[in-house]
């Protein structure tokens, strides 16, 4: 009773989720619907007395699907959806015939199975799930077991080999840095601190305003090159400003010292 | 000589705890109760464990802490909780409304969900009805609790997502990336507990540690410790570093990392109830992981040494009070390095996941698995693969001794001789410092030698 109920909720929850893994627009959508799909095949797992399988299953495919979804934000971008041009001529239809075959294949190999009753699984679990699935494993399937594990870890290790870029050099550390910019300010004074902030006579924080120097003038440090262009236009029209409304302080520095 | 760890003879004044045929007949009341209590449990415990937290830093910083609302400030938290329930819900125009509103709520429930296969005690009479002080167990408890960690990090990752900000994204990417590296380390440290208890169900790896049994030299029988955390200490050290690193916290919560990422996944999540549940979640997920740490290293509910030796130290409603106070003790230790420890940097964070913790484990996996499988046998093996271990560990270190000792000179001379460079060359600069002859330093530092310290 309690596993037919089970079996109509997690039927109807598990299918529109794999409908909505396959309409929907945003890739980061169907990452998530291919996660409620596999929730709901562990639950129905753990409610057929696999409890192993079941925890596997969620440890397994949540890192999967999280996988999966860390690639669409990588590689797709954050907000983006799926194109809809089709760039392979007649594939739907091809996919179509595909599809209906491995359906037909589905039900009919596992139409025998499934309708038959299940035939000696109390006796099986009669040591206890986890001990009776590892010595199934470990004695009868060793070699399949041992097979696939080898190919996951080349599979694995075929991905590192084409990701990997061989260093030319070192990294430089904090400290190498660092050192560096003592030498090269001994060499050419070029400045080894941080650059300058808002500075004490700035009437701004925003970042495309320049700091002020004592004298009134400006600090060229404190300019972002991405926003120097954006600035200059910016000084323009202050310095219209200043003159209009007040006096700027270069000039009284000036004032003072020509006196 | 034999060389055999057997189980004492004759057991205890007590059976070691319920086991698996336990669970699985209270009747739908029970369940609720217990399915209750826990949640009051955790509630509350959150409460007190948000107050504690705040108050033992305080302590160990040379301040109070609260101490306004109630009682040495015990009702801060509730005053806070209050304050987060009565504020505006702000949702932010430009988030995924749905994965916004979910993300809360993905990372709290899974977090209560693993706290049910916790042991906090043997079989009791609950109103008449002879029931373990559990709410269920499995063949696989430890497992269903790995697996909900692995469903929280969802709640991170959509959060982060779903908050369409560049803090909360890179917030939400980081946790992700460190909860599923930190994840396999802490795997693999329970791996060495399943071998040594033969069993994946809480329950039955409490009962294991009832007794360590003893080690049989000549005629003297030398009693084991039972503790996990003392038979397989490695595990339990590197268990103890997964914890810190699974939920975030101090040294390594770098997915809030204040001054670069403001909040975090959650800083989109302004003070509302929203917020609450990533708190709620946070100290939920420090007590699964204490609670954890607690029955598979720990002894679970049973009694420590002392109080053990009593004879009504593990029957009947006492266990709830040890098991208590060592997850109280655990959430102390959490506070204590969160008071003590420095943030780490991320490629720090990292390097030491995957390059020490995972390495480390899957070697002291590999002796466990060995001597496991070799003890068996009864064979002198062992005592010939432990020499070898050893031997070949203390040459490994005094290998990298040297070696990282020679790398430290060739290091130590090389600053010396650039040192000495720019010394040389005070036109080319040499290293700046200040002027000591100005003015605001009123002639104080012109009679001293200047002497620099190189860096190194």
């Amino acid at each position: 009773m309690g596993e037919t109920v089970t079996f109509w909720v997690l039927a109807v929850a598990s299918v529109a989720a794999a409908l909505g893994l396959v309409f929907s627009r945003k890739a980061v959508y169907s990452a998530l619907m291919l996660g409620v799909v596999m929730l709901s095949l562990a639950v129905l797992y753990a409610v057929q007395d696999a409890p192993f399988l079941a925890a596997v299953q969620i440890i397994v495919y949540t890192g999967a699907v999280m996988m999966l979804f860390l690639f669409v934000l990588m590689l797709v971008g954050v907000d983006s959806s799926d194109s809809l041009v089709e760039t392979l001529r007649g594939q739907r239809f091809w996919a179509f015939l595909a599809g209906l075959g491995f359906a037909v294949l589905l039900a009919l190999g596992f139409g025998n199975v499934v309708f038959a009753a299940p035939t000696g699984l109390a006796a099986v679990n009669q040591a206890g799930n986890v001990p009776s699935l590892a010595e199934a494993i470990f004695t009868r399937y060793v070699f399949a077991f041992e097979v696939t594990s080898a190919l996951l870890i080349t599979a694995a290790l075929g991905a590192m080999v084409l990701a990997h870029r061989e260093r030319a050099e070192a990294k430089a550390t904090q400290k190498d840095l660092s050192r560096a910019r003592f030498v090269a300010f001994g060499e050419t004074g070029a400045n080894p601190a941080s650059l300058p902030g808002p500075g004490t006579y700035a009437r701004h924080n925003a970042i495309d305003m320049p700091a002020l120097l004592p004298d009134g003038s400006i600090s060229q440090l404190s300019v972002n090159r991405h926003l120097a262009r954006h600035t200059e236009e910016l000084l323009e029209e202050r310095s219209g400003e200043l003159d209009a409304s007040e006096t700027p302080v270069a000039e009284i520095t000036e004032g003072e010292n020509s006196k | 000589m034999t060389f055999l760890v057997s189980p004492v003879a004759n057991p205890g004044p007590t059976s070691p705890g319920p086991t698996l045929a336990d669970f699985g007949h209270d009747p739908l009341w029970i369940s609720i109760i217990k399915a209750v209590f826990l949640f009051v449990f955790l509630m509350v415990g959150v409460l007190m464990g948000v107050w504690t937290e705040r108050k033992l830093i305080s302590r160990m910083q040379h301040r109070y802490g609260p101490n306004r609302a109630g009682k040495f400030g015990l009702l801060q938290t509730v005053a806070d909780g209050l304050k987060m329930g009565l504020k505006e819900d702000l949702m932010p125009r430009k988030v995924d409304k749905l994965l916004y509103f979910l993300a809360p709520v993905i990372i709290a429930v899974p977090a209560f969900l693993a706290f049910s296969v916790i042991p906090f005690g043997p079989v009791v009479s609950m109103f008449g009805v002879k029931t373990p002080l559990q709410l269920t167990d499995l063949p696989v408890a430890v497992l269903l609790i790995l697996a909900m960690a692995s469903i929280g990090v969802y709640g991170i990752v959509l959060a982060g997502w779903a908050s369409r900000s560049p803090y909360a994204i890179l917030g939400g990417l980081r946790s992700s990336a460190q909860v599923v590296s930190y994840e396999i380390a802490m795997g693999l440290s329970f791996v060495a507990v399943f071998l040594y208890a033969g069993t994946l169900s809480t329950s039955e790896i409490v009962a294991k540690q009832a007794d360590g049994g003893s080690f049989a030299l000549g005629s003297l029988n030398i009693p084991l410790p039972s503790w996990y955390a003392v038979l397989l200490i490695p595990s339990f050290l590197i268990y103890v570093l997964t914890m810190l690193g699974e939920t975030n916290r101090v040294p390594f919560d770098l997915p809030e990392g204040e001054g670069e990422l403001v909040g975090g996944f959650h800083t989109e999540y302004s003070s509302s109830l929203k917020f609450a549940m990533f708190m709620l979640a946070e100290y939920v997920n420090v007590f699964v992981v204490s609670g954890v740490a607690t029955t598979l290293f720990l002894g679970g509910w049973r009694a420590p040494w002392p109080i053990s030796l009593w004879d009504g130290a593990n029957v009947g409603w006492w266990p709830m009070l040890w098991f208590f106070a060592k997850l109280v003790l655990l959430f102390c230790f959490f506070v204590w390095v969160r008071a003590s420890l420095p943030r780490v940097r991320y490629d720090q964070l990292m390097h030491f996941g995957w390059k020490v913790l995972i390495p480390l484990n899957l070697a002291w996996i590999l002796m466990v698995a060995s001597f496991r499988a070799l003890r068996v046998d009864n064979s002198p093996l062992v005592i010939v693969l432990m020499a070898i271990v050893v031997v070949g560990a203390l040459g490994v270190y005094f290998r990298f001794d040297t070696v990282l000792q020679r790398r430290r000179e060739q290091r130590a001379a090389q600053e010396a001789e650039e040192f000495d460079q720019l010394r040389d060359q005070p036109t080319a600069g040499g290293f700046p410092v200040p002027a000591l002859d100005l003015p605001h330093y009123h002639g104080a530092t012109t009679g001293l030698n200047r002497k620099e310290v190189p860096s190194a």
